[in-house]
């Protein structure tokens, strides 16, 4: 077959890619960089292998999408856990835990209570009467040309602005682990990922999340055990290693600033297993747990999972499977990331990565034994390459749901109105699939140097907003109607994006500058002190260490005001605003209620008979999953 | 494609059987759901309105706040527990029924 042999191309250009000489000096040591190509060149080797067997199982449009419906629930558990796990949930909450302790641990929380909503509400209603796409739910008894356009759009835009986050931090991350350029990064990112997609479907995007998601759990038992046999596997004791240590109190002494000046250093090491490190706003904790618990329910890629598989006693099987390994996960990151602020050292980790992401693969570095040897390199090739694994796995799937919104939806749907032969869906799926890979690789090369931490936040914002009192309410309320559908999805959509726009998510140059002159009179203040010292100090030691300190104030100086220079006359962030209009970071206290009102509204203002008259059926259906397609046999 | 057209829905819904599992199936969910929530919102409110509690040291350095933290986890994986079996042991049994039932009625055709 023509495909397969593409695909076997595709592999070998990306390992060429890889194994172009790095530029950049990353978190491995030169010397030791071969190991972490050999690592990544095993494990994409296996990925390639198992798109290829995959690729002679896509032989129609079921499998591309759903992989025929032949996924078990064990299997889809592991799938759903490598989905979830994305770059951004485990490299980094154990990057927050290690620098913030508790309140990083409190973060990791919501994401594993998201999936109680989608194993009660969501996971078997749409396994019985869903099919591809989650628009087809919302279609089921709506007008199925507007439901699939508005379902379409939120699907498109949700996983965009995921995809996007995941591809720049994809490639941050390659860059600040193995220092390959950023730009090479992002391409191998979408070439392989194109390769898994568009030649294996949904069957090889579900055994390249299961691969991923066993080696990720391996690895991370694997560490946990070496960072806890110390302490005979006690909590007590391995906690009371952790606060006794000089970095982690450091680090405390640190975020407490003058609050903590009166403080032991025992104090200062429990307060890190205190809540307030981090989070200072309770309102935005509890809006960002709510976009959290709802937006899972309401993630396009997440949905599509469940149609995978044949029955909905396997979907909520897939479910529990998942939240086990999700929930264990994060358990085990309490110990990686405590662990890291102990061994490792929040400056240190802050050094290379700001944001705490490289917290997990240094502990990895230093429990085989250090920079300097070779089983300390070995165990951070592994960790860097099953980060890399996670963010093409996920950006597969993310793509997936892209394209079959695109292909499925308004191409199939919506222009051809359904008809179309198989030969054709599945063509057009493949289209589709290379515009998406297309258009991430273009936006991850332009969003080079963006901060794109808060679009996470956003995706979830929008699929809790939108997607999830659509889903929801279609399916359990009778009166819910196509006019409550579009309504919905576009109050809560633009709501969502809309407060996100104004709050202090966006770069604010009037208030950076004002952070900055700040700085700069802070450093004006000690240089002065410091020259005052100096006249007056007389021994050569005492005047050394002032010398010293009057370059880094200096230093410190001068990149305060270079920032400002940089701002130059801007006043306004990109959407006008000299400051916040909105004070919450996550919109979903706002946005949610927003979304379910409109809902409501919209289905109460509009008649449609047959949202009325699918009622029974659509109801009946997804209680019983009568008359539910069996499985394409293979 | 399946054809739902043969199917009367609006007999199977008014079903005595159907509405039972309905009955069950809504108020054990929504319950679940509900409790669920109250118990994961506790802690984020509980770490900015209540530290003081949560600071309270109960196992060498491992505080309440720790404990609650973890309890989230035992909680969630409980409650899908509790789901599970109750739809493995009441649920799915009455759906099977009512389908075998509907797929008499359409006389086998399918």
């Amino acid at each position: 077959m023509i495909s397969r042999r593409y695909a076997l191309i595709a592999g070998a250009l990306a390992l060429v890619a890889i194994a172009t000489p790095a530029l950049a000096q990353g978190a491995v040591a030169a010397q030791y960089r071969w190991l972490t190509f050999a690592v990544f060149g095993v494990i994409i080797s296996i990925t390639m292998y198992v798109t290829y067997l995959a690729a002679k199982r896509v032989k129609n449009v079921a499998d591309f999408y759903a992989a025929g419906g032949g996924v078990s629930g064990l299997q889809n558990g592991w799938a759903i856990a490598g989905d979830y796990l994305s770059a951004a949930s485990f490299l980094g909450i154990a990057g927050l835990i290690s620098l913030y302790g508790y309140d990083g641990f409190m973060y990791s929380v919501g994401w594993l209570v998201a999936y109680i909503t989608v194993l009660l509400v969501i996971a078997e209603p749409c396994r019985n009467i869903g099919k591809y796409t989650l628009s087809d739910i919302l279609a089921y008894r709506n007008n199925p040309r507007a439901a699939r356009i508005v379902g379409a759009l939120s699907t498109i835009t949700v996983s965009t602005f995921y995809l996007t986050a995941q591809m720049v931090g994809g490639g941050v991350l390659v860059k600040t682990l193995i220092g390959i350029d950023y730009e090479i990064s992002v391409m191998v990112v979408g070439v392989l990922m194109l390769a898994y997609v568009l030649f294996g479907g949904m069957v090889a995007t579900t055994w390249v999340q299961i691969i991923k998601a066993i080696l990720l759990v391996t690895a991370s038992i694997m560490l946990v055990i070496l960072v806890w046999t110390p302490y005979g596997f006690s909590l007590p004791a391995f906690l009371t290693a952790v606060i006794g240590d000089a970095d982690v109190q450091a680090q405390v002494a640190l975020l407490l600033g003058d609050a903590g000046k009166n403080m032991s250093p025992t104090e200062l090491g429990q307060r890190f297993l205190e809540p307030g490190l981090l989070f200072k706003a309770p309102i935005d904790q509890i809006s960002l747990g709510m976009a959290l618990v709802f937006g899972t329910a309401g993630m396009p890629h997440i949905l599509m999972r469940f149609f995978t598989v044949p029955t909905a006693q396997d979907a909520r099987k897939s479910v529990i499977w998942a939240m086990a390994i999700i929930g264990g996960f994060y358990v085990l990151t309490l110990f990686l990331g405590m662990g890291s602020a102990m061994h490792v050292g929040a400056v240190k980790i802050k050094s290379i990565d700001a944001g705490g992401n490289m917290a997990g693969p240094l502990l990895a570095q230093y429990l085989g034994g250090g920079p300097e040897s070779m089983l300390g390199n070995l165990f951070l090739a592994f960790v860097a390459a099953v980060a890399f694994a996670t963010i093409v796995a996920v950006v597969a799937g993310l793509v997936l749901a892209a394209a079959s919104a695109m292909a499925h939806d308004l191409y199939v749907g919506v222009i051809r109105e359904d008809h179309v032969t198989q030969e054709e869906q599945v063509r057009a799926a493949r289209i589709a699939t290379v515009i998406v890979g297309a258009m991430a690789i273009t936006i991850g090369i332009l969003s080079k140097g963006q901060n794109v931490a808060h679009l996470v936040a956003l995706a979830f914002a929008v699929a809790s907003s939108a997607n999830f009192p659509c889903v929801l309410l279609t399916l359990f309320w009778k009166r819910c109607n196509t006019g409550g559908i579009v309504l919905g999805m576009i109050v809560g959509t633009l709501t969502a994006i809309g407060l996100v726009l104004v709050s202090p998510n966006l770069t604010y140059p009037l208030a950076v500058k004002a952070a900055q002159e700040k700085i700069v009179a802070a450093e004006s203040a000690k240089l002065t002190k410091f020259q005052g010292d100096l006249t007056a100090a007389v021994e050569a030691p005492a005047q050394d260490k002032l010398k010293a300190d009057i370059a880094k104030s200096e230093k410190a100086k001068a990149a305060a005001e270079a920032k400002i220079k940089e701002i130059g006359s801007d006043r306004t962030s990109i959407v006008g605003l000299e400051k916040p209009a909105f004070d919450l970071r996550n919109p979903g206290l706002i946005s949610i209620p927003l979304g379910f009102l409109a809902v409501i509204l919209g289905s109460l203002l509009y008649r449609d008979k047959r949202s009325e008259d699918m009622w029974d059926e659509l109801y009946v259906r997804q209680n019983t999953g009568l008359l539910l397609a069996k499985p394409t046999a293979h | 494609m399946v054809d739902t057209s043969q199917v009367d829905w609006k007999a199977i819904d008014s079903r005595p059987e159907f509405q039972e599992l309905h009955r069950r199936k809504m108020g054990f969910l929504w319950g679940l759901m509900v409790f669920s929530m109250f118990y994961y919102f506790l802690l984020p409110i509980g770490a900015a309105y209540f530290q003081d509690l949560y600071k309270i040291k109960v196992w060498g350095p491992v505080n309440v706040g720790i404990l609650f933290a973890l309890s989230e986890f035992v909680v969630a994986w409980a409650l899908a527990f509790w789901y599970a079996k109750r739809a493995n042991a009441e649920f799915d049994p009455m759906a099977a029924e009512i389908v075998r039932d509907a797929e008499k009625y359409m006389g086998g055709k399918k």
